[in-house]
């Protein structure tokens, strides 16, 4: 059972709606003492990362969420707090993945947000199972995460190559939306509750 | 590569999308749901939805409909049509909209797009702008162009842009319904002064059109109603026709 971490950054419902539609089932984390009910841990996010970090630290669950061992995928700003740093407001983030959270440059020649379907080339990991590389998934957000191949499971090229999935042990994140991206996207929602460690 | 975006624009009036849609196999044409379903299923990249209901009713029966969508839809969609104040786009974003397209509430106050954006992040915020030609300028027009307002299509643009507008709707009256093609020089010009997302609107009626605009205005999506509600013309058609034409889009 999936618990998603609810900490007011965003709307859930197309989450929870997609994980209806997948037969996932679903409760939401309030609490440290809630984590302990779930086997995977979502934690979702739109908006201001900055502004989203202070929401987390407001629940007081920062710490309990550092130490989890059960596998845990962050969505879009989701996934940018599991990383060191963000440019967006300067801020400090949980540091679970030692890679930086960085502004689109609009000197190379893009539009900002970056907003559309954009291919994605995976790397062999499980989060990725049945999905073929090049598929395309639906991104939409201003900053972006440095690529680095150690925590690197697939990247996109948007005037420079990104990451659009990490990993470090138990911790994933996309920065796309798998819930907005068709069938592939229910895929990877499907894959990660199906993830064991 | 980013792809450009084929969206297929649906007007509700009470819950119900209105309109002539003569899809095959639906067994409810006027059903948002399934008729949102079907698009998806045949390659939709993104949907809108335009609410024209003009009763007190409308806030809660567009709220149901939404989440009804989102319940079933695996790509994003927008809601526009009556968003005044943050309480209609709460509303809307916790129901599962994606974005919201605000048009003459925005005109009247332009202050929305930078509470919006601000509130929900640039992302949330699609500006609608309906223009016209009038005396040698594009001038911004309300009321499905009916009404003329004083502001000038570039500057309004340009304007919502630094107000924090996540993207642009962009409709030409002259060229909608005409079914001649999308007004690429206008779309063309704009599109060079932003940095923000556009999607051309009015003027769809082949699958030349849509190549066309992609090329000549390098627009980043392009929306159409009839051509696709009345199946002239086949999204999956239209992406392979693009892709023939090297326009990179989702297959």
């Amino acid at each position: 059972m999936v618990g998603i971490i609810n900490y007011g950054a965003g709307n859930i419902f197309s989450l929870t709606a997609a994980l209806d539609r997948l037969n996932v089932t679903y409760g939401m984390v309030n609490t440290e003492n809630d984590l302990e009910k779930y086997s995977h841990i979502i934690i979702p996010g739109v908006g201001h990362a900055g502004a989203a970090m202070e929401k987390l630290k407001g629940t007081g669950l920062v710490e309990a969420i550092k130490k989890l061992t059960k596998p845990v995928l962050g969505i879009c700003v989701g996934m940018q707090l599991i990383t060191e740093h963000s440019e967006e407001g300067d801020a400090a983030l949980l540091d679970i993945v030692p890679v930086k959270t960085k502004k689109f440059d609009k000197s190379l020649n893009i539009k900002i947000p970056h907003m559309g379907w954009n291919a994605v080339s995976t790397k062999n990991n499980p989060l990725f199972t049945g999905v073929e590389d090049n598929t395309q998934f639906y991104f939409v957000h201003s900053y972006f995460i440095e690529y680095n191949p150690t925590f690197d499971i697939a990247s996109a090229d948007y005037g420079l190559k990104f990451s659009a999935a990490v990993q470090k042990d138990n911790f994933y994140g996309v920065q796309f939306h798998p819930e907005k991206s068709g069938k592939a996207g229910e895929l990877i929602l499907k894959n990660f509750s199906n993830l064991s460690l | 590569m980013l792809s450009k975006r084929i969206i297929p624009c649906l007007d509700v009036k009470d819950g119900r999308t209105v309109k002539g849609v003569n899809f095959v196999d639906l067994r409810d044409a006027g059903d948002p749901v399934e008729l949102a379903a079907q698009y998806a299923q045949q390659g939709a990249d993104e949907l809108v939805f335009l609410d024209i209901t003009a009763t007190h009713e409308r806030r809660k029966t567009m709220i149901e409909m939404v989440k009804s969508v989102a319940r079933q839809l695996n790509i994003p969609f927008t809601i526009g049509g009556g968003i005044t104040e943050i309480a209609d786009a709460d509303a809307l974003l916790n129901a599962g909209a994606d974005k919201i397209s605000i048009n003459s509430a925005a005109v009247r106050n332009p202050k929305l797009i930078e509470d919006l954006a601000k509130t929900f992040g640039v992302q949330f915020v699609v500006l609608a702008v309906d223009t016209k030609h009038v005396n040698g300028k594009n001038m911004v027009h309300l009321n499905g162009g009916r009404l003329i307002t004083e502001l000038e299509t570039e500057n309004w643009i340009k304007q919502a842009e630094d107000l924090g507008a996540g993207e642009i709707l962009l409709t030409s009256m002259d060229h909608d319904g005409t079914k001649a093609g999308f007004d690429c020089g206008l779309l063309g010009k704009i599109n060079q002064m932003i940095n923000i997302p556009i999607i051309a609107s009015g003027g769809a009626g082949s699958m030349e059109h849509f190549t066309e605009v992609f090329q000549k205005a390098n627009v980043d999506a392009a929306l159409a109603a009839s051509v696709f509600h009345y199946g002239e013309i086949l999204i999956p058609d239209l992406k392979q026709e693009l892709r023939r034409n090297n326009i990179p889009v989702r297959i």
